[in-house]
């Protein structure tokens, strides 16, 4: 971003065409996956149920998605005439575009990132904040009860679990030291064991701090067992009442691109990113796309398996009462969240803060790197610089020094 | 290219703030209220800062403003009675209006008279978010604790005030309802023929 306000001339022209060709290409890979990914959440769920799902189109079904797209695009769009049509149709845009926005600081390899923000956990958080708009501004443009109904119960609800989310995401961060979501990923390096979920002293916290941001994060998009929004039994289909063919078709797609970015901040803030969860000897010395392909490969599965949870959860577990959810965001995660975060912050303070003096004094012109100058009277050991930017930021000190 | 960047979005600010105004339906005013918050946002991070950009997004519009709209939604309008009052208003309306103005003025007379000094984001630290750490957490660290606590007052003042006891009305008592056995809840009766109990 900084970059691209400082240029000018053929060069911006190539930045910007090279940014645009970044983010088409992660669109459009993220939304083939997205489609398959469908497939597979309704085989779990018929499997769970002892069904064999959809099996028609294409072998195994494979094919069922885009016959499911093409279906809803060629279908007639019916406005209610009472909508308030702009916003009506403004809703559903809304919710695609920010479920899309928030993969552009998602880190999916070494290096693999359209957009590395230093306050890429901020921006996500934001971004996630921000998705109730498409669901309110839908239930009340509908302008018809349920939808209505169901735009309220949302906007309670996101609101309500944002706030447990938030705390999780602040007792990461405390472990971390740094905003970015690559210093994130990079912070467990080494193995299963380095993961933030399992390292050893912390694991009493944030492994119940993952399980709270796992429940949160399935309340946050409304899946089962949290779907009140959309609770057939009570609103029909909620906020989603009087939505047909391709609006409807954006509503859903943005729910799954959401809970897809669920499970990346899953695996990114508690599972170790793209890396493997034990090391494997000699990869050092493979070139540099073959280790960000592979990294994309472990990202992918791990991102797979979460959904592979969040489609179990939706299969075995009944819905909630809208009091129990209530009880359950405010009685219940807040204040663990927040025990959590004071433990944390004690811990980063007397345990993880060892060595700072050091780091501050070596950087002379207290830029918060070390740069070849500073580095020049110290030998620190390879393979520090886990980014290969050429300098050494706090976190990658300390994992050098531990 | 900081420069058309700058331009665009402050166009956007103002038209949308002008929007807040002008727009009849009191939901579509939010809505507009919600896009100059978001286009502020932008340049928050075209100045640098990025972290209180984010800020700004996760709290005026992730909570804030969605608890405006919240209770706009909810309100029951008579357009014509609000239209009503509006020359009641106009003179005090004014009046703030003008002081707003002039305090625009002199930020930028301040501005563009002052000193040669260049603005930075984040003075003496690699980040915003760093800098803003720096002094919030020693040389403010007394007000910022104190506003914490007129935060906390002002929130369980609220839930005093909304917080009331119904005897009538029947709880779910989660522990009790899963601890219960099954002999607290059953017996057996020999019921004898032609009596009953």
């Amino acid at each position: 971003m900084e970059k691209l306000l400082e240029i000018s001339g053929n060069d911006l022209v190539i930045a910007i065409l090279l940014a645009v060709a970044q983010i088409l290409a992660l669109v459009l890979i993220m939304l083939v996956c997205i489609a398959f990914l469908l497939l597979f959440d309704r085989k779990v769920w018929a499997a769970v149920q002892m069904r064999k799902g959809p099996n028609v189109v294409g072998p195994f079904g494979l094919l069922q998605s885009f016959a499911d797209l093409l279906k809803f695009i060629l279908k007639e769009i019916v406005i209610p005439a009472g909508a308030n049509k702009t916003v009506f149709l403004l809703a559903p845009i809304i919710t695609l575009t920010l479920a899309l926005v928030g993969w552009a600081v998602i880190p999916v390899a070494p290096g693999w990132v359209v957009a590395d923000l230093n306050v890429g956990v901020l921006y996500l958080f934001a971004i996630s904040s921000l998705g109730v708009y498409g669901i309110i501004m839908g239930g009340w443009a509908s302008n018809s009860k349920y939808p209505f109904l169901g735009g309220l119960r949302s906007a309670a609800q996101m609101v309500s679990y944002e706030v447990s989310i938030g705390f999780v995401i602040v007792s990461v961060l405390l472990l971390v030291g740094s905003l970015n979501l690559s210093d994130v990923v990079a912070n467990q390096d080494g193995g299963i064991w380095n993961w933030h979920a399992f390292a050893f002293p912390t694991i009493f916290v944030m492994f119940p701090m993952f399980v709270i941001f796992f429940i949160s994060a399935l309340a946050e998009t409304n899946r089962p067992p949290f779907d009140l929004p959309e609770a057939e039994s009570e609103l029909v289909a909620g906020y989603q009442v009087e939505y047909s063919s391709s609006p409807y078709l954006m509503f859903m797609i943005g729910e799954y691109v959401s809970i897809v970015l669920m499970c990346a901040m899953l695996t990114i803030l508690f599972f170790g990113g793209w890396h493997m969860p034990v090391p494997i000897p000699g990869t050092e010395n493979l070139p540099d796309w073959l280790l960000s392909l592979g990294g994309l490969l472990v990202f992918m599965v791990k991102v797979t398996f979460f959904f592979f949870l969040f489609a179990m959860v939706k299969a075995i577990v009944p819905r909630y009462r809208y009091d129990q959810l209530m009880r359950l965001g405010w009685k219940i995660f807040l204040p663990t969240s927040l025990v959590a975060v004071v433990l944390i912050g004690g811990y980063a303070t007397f345990m993880n803060a060892q060595g700072r003096p050091d780091f501050d004094a070596m950087d002379a012109d207290n830029s918060g790197y070390l740069e070849a100058s500073e580095l020049a009277a110290v030998t620190l050991p390879m393979g520090v610089d886990a980014n290969n930017d050429g300098r050494i930021s706090w976190p990658e000190y300390r994992r050098g020094a531990r | 290219m900081a420069l058309i960047a700058f331009y665009i979005l402050s166009t956007i600010v103002v038209l949308s703030a002008l929007f807040v105004v002008a727009a009849r339906n009191p939901v579509h005013s939010v809505l507009w209220l919600i896009l100059a918050f978001f286009t502020s946002a932008g340049l928050l991070v075209l100045i640098g800062a990025e972290f209180l950009a984010m800020l700004l997004v996760v709290v005026y519009v992730g909570a804030v403003a969605v608890l405006f709209l919240f209770v706009v939604m909810m309100l029951d309008i008579d357009f014509v009675a609000l239209k009503q009052g509006f020359q009641n208003y106009l003179v005090v309306g004014a009046l703030i209006a003008l002081a707003l103005l002039a305090e625009i003025g002199i930020v930028a007379a301040a501005a563009t008279f002052g000193g040669g000094e260049t603005f930075n984001a984040s003075p003496g630290a690699p980040t915003n978010a760093e800098a803003l750490s720096r002094v919030l957490y020693t040389d403010y660290l007394l007000l910022f604790q104190m506003s914490g606590i007129v935060l906390l007052v002002a929130m369980m003042g609220a839930i005093v005030l909304t917080l009331r006891s119904r005897p009538s009305v029947k709880r779910q008592n989660i522990a009790e309802q899963t601890g219960r056995k099954r002999k607290d809840a059953v017996e057996l009766k020999d019921v004898r023929p032609g009596q009953g109990l």
